[in-house]
């Protein structure tokens, strides 16, 4: 159980960082009428960074090439889709992904 | 999902997201353990800074012996998505008083943001403060107790992928966006399609040129000024 001097202040920086970023927008949207184009640009955040963050883990990125597709999460990827497409439960979704993903990683299949 | 928005409705909600935490939690306590850092440094990491992705960079930059600025740096910008993210969800709150709205945005988190996104679709555009905080605190406490036994369980696992517990995450928001894409009944579902296959090519075409967390950031906001400018043509 140690922490170095750098290490605290990292904790300490990164976290009022980190709470700032999380906590202002609160405060700002609390206080002030958001004008209409902003509520628009808004309302499309959620559908715009979840694909974002689906496709971070689809693609593998190659500074300065095209990305290629990571094979073993996008093969992953269609029996989970299934099962929300099926059932319309997340749990499901993530269970099934876990398994395919397993069964994947067994016959070392994608690398 | 029902429509209920209480505090135990939002324990249940939040318990398929859990499998996500405790997969990547211990991911990132193992990874820690091996880049030296002590049990002290990983529970500050997750329970005050408390950002998944920025986590594993900082443990890097750590390693490497990076600048402090470029430490604060680095977890600016990949936590930049949490200004558009709290922004979005704010709007729920505004009813509620100003300590309640810096407590749900103390934390938030990606995964707790698009719950709450897909909740709301259930519940006529209304969240509450119970239900957030559950989701929040459930959701906050379970990742800093995985990262703790992923730091301590360290050497014991080999090979902590081999079941396919990193995948959980990427499941999840797959499960997420499609649920987003089938009841988000205010956008539609051919306008989210259409802004779902731009902000993938944007992204894919993006990370060949800057680096992913950028690229992410770009296409998100690229994403979101093409669908505005799409809905008023239609």
């Amino acid at each position: 159980m140690s922490i170095s001097l750098t290490e605290l202040w990292v904790i300490l920086g990164c976290g009022a960082i980190t709470v700032l970023s999380r906590v202002l927008p609160f405060a700002f949207v609390k206080s002030l009428n958001m004008p209409a184009w902003l509520i628009s640009f808004l309302s499309f955040v959620p559908i715009t960074i979840m694909t974002a963050l689906c496709c971070e883990s689809l693609f593998v990125a190659h500074a300065g090439h095209l990305a290629t597709l990571n094979v073993a999460n996008c093969l992953a990827a269609i029996p989970a889709t299934l099962a929300g497409i099926l059932t319309k439960s997340l749990l499901m979704v993530v269970v099934v992904g876990i398994m395919a993903m397993a069964v994947l990683r067994y016959f070392a299949i994608g690398g | 999902m029902g429509p209920s928005l209480t505090f135990r409705t939002g324990v249940r909600d939040v318990l398929p997201t859990v499998f996500g935490y405790i997969g990547v939690g211990l991911a990132f306590g193992i990874v820690a353990h091996t880049s030296h850092l002590s049990l002290l440094v990983v529970a500050g990491l997750s329970f005050i800074v408390y950002a998944g992705s920025a986590q594993f960079i900082i443990t890097s930059m750590l390693l490497l012996h990076d600048p402090l600025s470029a430490i604060f740096i680095s977890t600016f910008l990949v936590n930049s998505r949490m200004i558009l993210m709290s922004t979005s969800l704010a709007q729920y709150f505004k009813h509620e008083s100003l300590l309640r709205n810096l407590l749900i945005g103390t934390l938030v988190t990606d995964e707790t943001f698009a719950l709450a996104m897909n909740k709301q679709n259930k519940t006529h555009g209304r969240l509450s403060f119970a239900w957030q905080s559950a989701a929040n605190l459930v959701a906050y406490l379970v990742w800093g107790v995985a990262t703790v036994v992923g730091a301590m369980l360290g050497g014991l696992i080999a090979d902590p992928t081999r079941f396919g517990f990193d995948f959980a995450l990427t499941a999840m928001f797959i499960g997420l966006v499609y649920l987003q894409l089938i009841s988000d009944k205010h956008l539609g579902m051919s306008l989210q399609l259409t802004v779902m296959l731009f902000v993938a090519l944007a992204y894919y075409l993006l990370i060949a040129v800057m680096s992913q967390n950028f690229a992410l950031m770009v296409a998100t906001v690229a994403g979101c000024l093409f669908g505005m400018e799409l809905k008023k043509c239609r």
